[in-house]
């Protein structure tokens, strides 16, 4: 497939994509961001107090929002069956306790999770395009979304070229995310920026307008597989983005953080950063997800003490 | 009514009890807590007009008593003491305070009306830093850069106001007594009771009688202090008129002054400034401690060719300001300190409307006890309106617009004050051009309403004279 078949972006008004100069000037005129200042807003947002009847329905949108993810060389079927068992239904003893959001895995591995997850609510959401480095040729970026969309993924995860970014290509990571958009069909797409490889909070946004400008679904601050990760100012930032988009076009996309989040209280901070930077219509797994593995035992156990006021440990909950 | 939101806080308030409220509270004179002999007032909360504690005011007597104590205190030893002696006293009280933080966070709150979340990380914090840093300069004076052996000036009389209460007392005491002077200093009436927990702590830390006399009382007690022929020293924070007013009765008395008085603040914003960021210093800059801050940005300056695009990004910023109980923890906004206040803000805002000021505020509703002001934005503010000239002390911003670098600064010097100023912008070079030209004690670059111990704080012109906090703050008491 050649970048001259790629269509332009769907819904976006913005037609600055013409070639590179277009995407550089439109990109650079962003306004800048202050790293001390993002710093300062992330810390104070940090301080909101959420108790009670607020806390648990924090838990509980946030089981919601999670993208229950094992990306190991050894996920064997076995593994990814127990994953789904344990999204679908994270507490057994529990009814009540709401399914997450979607079962992430490699490629390979969707036919397996479809079949497991087959009748649920949940989604099979995979990561393609050589991930995690992204360090091959387009096309077989593109084969191994068309695999994983042909296996049943209804999400895809891609890694944008990051070399290319640095490098000031940014025609060619746009080109890259609209030809996997494509390819992707009725498939929701999110875009993985590699926030621990760009760096700076101002790289951050640009590459945020770059892949929502490209139709990316979602924007995705890591592979989990660099440090840091997600971190509060550049969750900040990225929420930004899809808030000044949403401004500008109309068009509500969303935004996941994976990597490094492990406890109820770091999620629940994220959502109040949701809450109170992009709006309380993000607060929905339609546009917001954590990418986790361990997230989900510490928001059950934190959903058990506040209803039987007793935290009962580690071995109450089940080992993925 | 706003509609229901998706995520309601659930109410989180710091509990009143940790506050140690006492019935009464009298003064603190020659080491010994005794009632004052003035008229006994009710301090109240303004965030709910209930009284809080009656206190046993000063008159002229107690002044007389307290500045004697702090003479005697003066001449018997604490001037002549090591430094390293004094530094003990003072890292002491920085010890106490910090273990004593959250008791004093919260009193502050119920006295001031300003939200915990700034008493707790601003007020309470800030002040232990600087009897911090102040213990540190002790026994380094000669090292301070006002000679080989500078000597302490003798008995500061100091007069505080009612928006820091707890962190305006350490800005004043720590450096006076680092310096080797002995204290009176008088809290505003409306907000003794973290002064008066401080004297506590300075009891609890043994410094010797009379080094720290604290009088609570008004304004008849402040001048009795100001006026006393054996004060050396006077240090004032507060109105621009009151500032004034001493400066005519201390003239030709041979004693000191430094005063730190009101402002008119510009916070500038050009169009290449980080924009998320300048939209959180403003709100920072003028809603922060409702605006009761005498070095608050009260006059943002937004350049002509972005001013429709902040002013919405700042409007929909202050929709999710969280207007309330100063005690619950995820409040942003408190209530105002008291009831006068509230009308001279009232006063001004209505001014603001009837010269022409659009104005405006988020969809928050008010309590209805206490006493409370939404946070307000004038725009089409005609430069030489009340609201654009006059210190307004409340929550409210007037915008104003500009097209070049040089109206920027002309603006924001075109007012009498020169406490602070703000530049934003992502240009280095112009930020050090703004800053030379800015007639302003203070000029923060891409941030607001930081302070530290170890920077210089002051004004120009009718903001004062002198400065507070760092080495220089050490001059005002100093014989130099």
């Amino acid at each position: 497939m050649s970048t001259t078949e790629v269509a332009p972006p769907p819904g976006s008004v913005l037609d600055v994509s013409q070639d590179n100069a277009s995407l550089r000037r439109f990109l650079h005129g962003l306004p800048g961001v202050d790293q001390v200042g993002a710093e300062a807003r992330a810390a104070m947002l940090a301080t909101r107090s959420i108790k009670s009847s607020a806390k648990a329905w924090a838990i509980d949108t946030a089981i919601r929002m999670v993208d229950l993810t094992t990306l190991e060389g050894s996920d064997t079927p076995g593994k990814v069956r127990s994953l789904c068992a344990k999204g679908r239904r994270p507490d057994a003893a529990d009814p009540s306790t709401p399914s997450v959001a979607a079962i992430c895995v490699y490629g390979d591995r969707v036919d397996v999770a479809v079949e497991a997850l087959h009748g649920s609510s949940v989604q099979v959401a995979a990561v393609a395009t050589a991930f995690p480095s992204g360090r091959v040729a387009l096309q077989t970026k593109l084969l191994d979304v068309v695999d994983a969309v042909e296996a049943g993924a209804g999400e895809i995860d891609m890694v944008i070229d990051r070399a290319a970014f640095l490098a000031g290509d940014y025609l060619s990571v746009y080109e890259e995310i609209v030809a996997t958009k494509l390819v992707c069909g009725d498939a929701h797409l999110k875009v993985i920026l590699e926030t621990g490889e760009l760096v700076t909070l101002d790289s951050v946004r640009r590459a945020s307008w770059l892949a929502l400008l490209a139709g990316g679904d979602f924007i995705k601050t890591s592979t989990g597989k660099i440090s840091p990760a997600a971190t509060p100012p550049v969750a900040l930032v990225m929420l930004q983005a899809v808030r000044d988009f949403a401004a500008l076009t109309g068009d509500v996309r969303g935004v996941k953080l994976a990597g490094g989040i492990r406890t109820t209280k770091e999620a629940v901070r994220y959502l109040v950063m949701v809450n109170e930077v992009a709006g309380d219509r993000w607060l929905s797994p339609a546009t917001f997800r954590f990418g986790a593995s361990s997230l989900l035992n510490d928001l059950l156990q934190q959903r058990h003490k506040l209803s039987t006021g007793a935290y009962d440990g580690a071995d109450y909950v089940s080992v993925d | 009514m706003p509609d229901m939101k998706v995520f309601e806080y659930a109410p989180a308030p710091e509990s009143r009890d940790i506050a140690r409220l006492k019935p009464t509270y009298g003064v603190f004179v020659d080491g010994q807590f005794r009632p004052g002999r003035g008229e006994p007032v009710k301090s109240i909360n303004p965030a709910t007009e209930e009284a809080l504690a009656e206190i046993q005011e000063a008159d002229a007597s107690d002044v007389n008593d307290a500045v004697s104590a702090a003479r005697r205190a003066y001449d018997s030893g604490w001037s002549k003491l090591a430094g390293t002696q004094r530094a003990k006293y003072l890292y002491r009280i920085a010890r106490v305070i910090q273990e004593r933080s959250r008791e004093l966070a919260v009193l502050e709150t119920l006295d001031n009306g300003k939200p915990i979340r700034e008493s707790r990380d601003v007020d309470v914090p800030t002040a232990a830093a600087h009897f911090f840093d102040y213990a540190g300069w002790a026994d380094k004076l000669a090292y301070a850069g006002f000679g080989p052996n500078p000597h302490p000036v003798g008995v500061a009389a100091q007069v505080i106001p009612w928006n820091f209460p707890l962190l305006m007392a350490a800005w004043k005491i720590a450096p006076a007594l680092a310096a080797g002077n002995t204290v009176v200093l008088k809290p505003a009436e409306t907000t003794p009771l973290t002064a008066m927990t401080l004297a506590e702590i300075i009891a609890e830390c043994e410094l010797p009688p009379g080094v720290v006399n604290i009088l609570p009382g008004g304004p008849s007690v402040g001048q009795s202090l100001v006026d006393h022929p054996g004060v050396d020293k006077i240090a004032f924070t507060g109105s621009t008129a009151v500032g004034k007013q001493i400066q005519k009765s201390v003239a030709a008395s041979g004693k000191r002054l430094s005063l730190e008085l009101g402002g008119k603040a510009a916070n500038i914003v050009f169009d290449d400034a980080p924009l998320d960021q300048a939209v959180e210093g403003i709100v920072n800059g003028i809603f922060f401690n409702q605006g009761h801050v005498c070095c608050a940005g009260s006059r943002l300056l937004v350049q002509e060719s972005i001013a429709d695009v902040f002013i919405s990004a700042l409007k929909d910023r202050l929709q999710t300001l969280r207007l309330g109980d100063p005690m619950d923890k995820n409040t942003d906004i408190g209530a105002i300190n008291s009831a006068a206040q509230l009308g001279r803000i009232r006063v001004l805002a209505d001014a603001g409307e009837a010269e022409g000021g659009q104005r405006w505020s988020p969809d928050c509703p008010l309590p209805e006890r206490g006493f409370w002001f939404p946070p307000t934005i004038f725009t089409d503010v005609g430069p030489a309106s009340r609201i654009a000239r006059e210190e307004i002390f409340g929550p409210v911003l007037s915008v104003l617009t500009f097209r070049t670098p040089q109206e920027a600064v002309d603006k924001a010097n075109n007012t009498p004050y020169g406490l602070s100023a703000g530049i934003w912008t992502d240009k280095g070079s112009r930020i050090l051009w703004m800053a030379n030209k800015l007639r302003a004690g203070v000029v923060w670059a891409n941030t607001f309403n930081r302070f530290d111990p170890t920077s210089p704080f002051g004004g120009y012109t009718e903001s004062g004279f002198g400065r507070e906090g760092g080495r220089h703050g050490l001059e005002a008491y100093l014989d130099v």
